[in-house]
């Protein structure tokens, strides 16, 4: 008998080749994929030079131009001629050009790229969104990725988990990035620092996939390795017949060993919004109400999926966007995009004198297609609120669901759905 | 190693944000980063820094993205040592791969005042400030960790692995 583990022990054991794992001990284990984007592959491939020609499996390395792309200037042309050469140097088939690209941690769920069980590290911290799918993925920095393209192997500390256990009824209006960002105001940006998240309990058995990734996205907003949901129908029902590998479900065993366990009850859940400048500066939405806004993003690796899309449209629908707020909604994929075409979606969004962009991180992390002046405020679906991260040093972002920030672009100021009624 | 310089201050969950802003990120030139280190932060920062000064800093430093452009412009700008209460853990690794030198040190960093010369020695984990005249011991690095920073990172230690094959 091993000893007792957690889900993230188990997948990392495993690909370690051992038995058991014990948190604190450090492993070499044999990856899945590996993935990087247009700002932080230029540096992966110069490592990968340093130590071969040749990536280890070229079906496994991931190379997704998000954060630049359509080239934003001369600059980050160069930067994604640099990854879209090298693609096609080594005949890597995950390269997702313009015009089938997506967000990348939006794209690679959703084209069935990444499977229950697998361990993968990505250039780009929100890597950790897969964990909603039962993997293991984390990010790591262009070397450790560069490393990994060359060898298909990484090292890890084996991380202890802290267990949230969310119960209970939800309030309305409640989606998964309310519960993320209560989490993330409960613990504090460092809460999880070096350690796993696992999310269970009848509130996350209960969430549709796009508002579970909303979730494991976040962990690394409160210094998470991981940010782990275990393998149940939902899942299954997402997986089968759009991964194209088979995948492992890996469950924590019942008498697995937690470094903490924090029960949540649903019903103290409300509408969230992060103030500026950590996404751990959490107040309900019904106290933000003062805050006048000049622009609303609804989009990005958090809430850019169909389902976020959906929720905006819902309030969106026969109103107008203030006279006062630019709203800008950027669908994460391009299949995100076309399905807010088929349901009319895309009618609402133009209807209420919304921009909708093809899919970019753009303004995201303060790239291009929505930069703020400064002392400007933003309400964003997105995920960072630090200083500057969507322009001006002296610019604000509150972070909130899509139906909340849909809602504070019709009213000019922060404020919820219902409040437009 | 050994090193010595002034110290430069800062607070806790220094993020990878103000450290090198996304809207220089079109570029991986260490040069052009090191201009804009910290510059959301402190806009003196970049004028004020001398070769070889230290950042000292309190909890999570780091935090936020895996963009390894953070390490490389502290490192380019003239820093060679960052001691803090913690790092993020991407910043860590980066740090560690990219031969940036780390040091947790709680005890260091409520003694260190503003500009005061501190000496380093990240082999023994001995921190001294030369100002004041206090010794701090910082947290030793697992040993598999020591080995990537004594093979000068973590490329060169893939290197030696697959040379020796
Ligand atoms: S959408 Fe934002 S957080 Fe997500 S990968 Fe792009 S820049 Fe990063």
């Amino acid at each position: 008998m091993t000893r007792p583990m957690t889900m993230a022990e188990k997948i990392l054991a495993a690909h370690a080749g051992l038995d058991e794992v014990v948190p604190g001990q450090l492993i070499e284990c044999d990856l899945d994929l590996v993935l990087a984007n247009d700002v932080t592959a230029p540096i992966a491939i110069k490592t990968v030079r340093q130590i071969t020609d040749k990536v280890f499996d070229p079906e496994r390395v991931l190379l997704v131009p998000d954060h630049y792309v359509p080239n934003k200037d001369i600059k980050s042309a160069e930067q994604a001629k640099i990854v879209r050469d090298f693609a096609r140097e080594q005949g890597v088939t995950h390269f997702y050009e313009v015009g089938c690209m997506g967000v990348e941690h939006a794209l690679l769920p959703e084209q069935g790229v990444v499977g229950a069980g697998d361990l993968i590290i990505g250039a780009d911290s929100h890597t950790c969104t897969y964990g909603a799918l039962g993997a293991f993925s984390t990010g790591v920095g262009s070397t450790d990725a560069g490393v990994g393209m060359a060898t298909g192997k990484a090292w890890f500390k084996v991380p202890s988990t802290i267990l949230f256990k969310i119960n209970g009824k939800l309030n309305p209006g409640v989606t998964g990035k309310d519960i993320i960002l209560h989490i993330i105001g409960m613990i504090g940006v460092d809460g999880a620092l070096y350690q796993a998240m696992e999310f269970t309990g009848d509130v996350i058995a209960n969430l549709p996939m796009d508002e579970r990734l909303s979730i494991s996205n976040m962990a690394i907003e409160a210094g998470g390795k991981a940010g782990l949901i275990e393998v149940d129908d939902v899942t299954r029902t997402y997986l089968d017949g759009r991964v194209e590998r088979p995948y492992t479900e890996y469950r924590s065993d019942p008498d697995a060993e937690y470094a903490q366990v924090i029960e949540i009850d649903g019903a103290d859940i409300v509408p969230t919004v992060a103030f500026p400048h950590l996404p751990s500066n959490t107040r309900p939405v019904a106290e933000a109400r003062h805050v006048k806004i000049d622009q609303a993003v609804i989009g990005s690796c958090t809430n850019g999926r169909l389902d976020d899309m959906r929720q905006a449209a819902e309030v969106l629908k026969g109103r107008k966007v203030h006279p006062d707020v630019r709203c800008i909604i950027i669908p994460a994929t391009q299949k995100v995009y076309r399905q807010c075409m088929e349901e009319g979606l895309m009618d609402i969004f133009l209807e209420a004198n919304c921009a909708v962009s093809t899919p970019t991180c753009g303004p995201c992390l303060g790239g291009y297609m929505g930069i703020l002046a400064a002392g400007e405020r933003a309400i964003a679906t997105t995920n960072r609120n630090f200083v500057g991260r969507m322009g001006d040093p002296t610019s604000e972002v509150y972070l909130s669901s899509p139906a909340v920030a849909a809602a504070s672009a019709v009213l000019g100021h922060i404020g919820l759905p219902e409040d437009l009624d | 190693m050994q090193f010595k310089g002034s110290a430069h201050r800062y607070g806790r969950d220094i993020d990878t944000d103000v450290i090198i802003p996304a809207r220089y990120l079109t570029t991986s030139d260490p040069a052009e980063l090191a201009k804009h280190c910290l510059e959301d932060l402190d806009t003196q920062f970049v004028e004020k820094v001398q070769p070889g000064d230290i950042l000292v800093a309190e909890e999570n430093f780091g935090c936020g993205s895996s963009r390894e452009h953070a390490p490389i412009a502290i490192k380019a700008a003239g820093v060679d040592v960052v001691i803090a209460k913690s790092f993020a853990r991407i910043f860590y690794r980066n740090a560690i791969n990219t031969g940036l030198a780390i040091m947790e040190c709680p005890a260091a960093v409520d003694a260190i005042g503003q500009g005061d010369v501190v000496s380093v020695d990240t082999e023994t984990g001995t921190i001294v400030d030369e100002t004041t005249g206090q010794t701090f011991t910082a947290q030793p690095f697992p040993p598999f960790i020591a080995e990537i920073i004594e093979a000068g990172g973590l490329v060169n230690r893939w290197k030696n692995k697959l040379g020796q094959q």
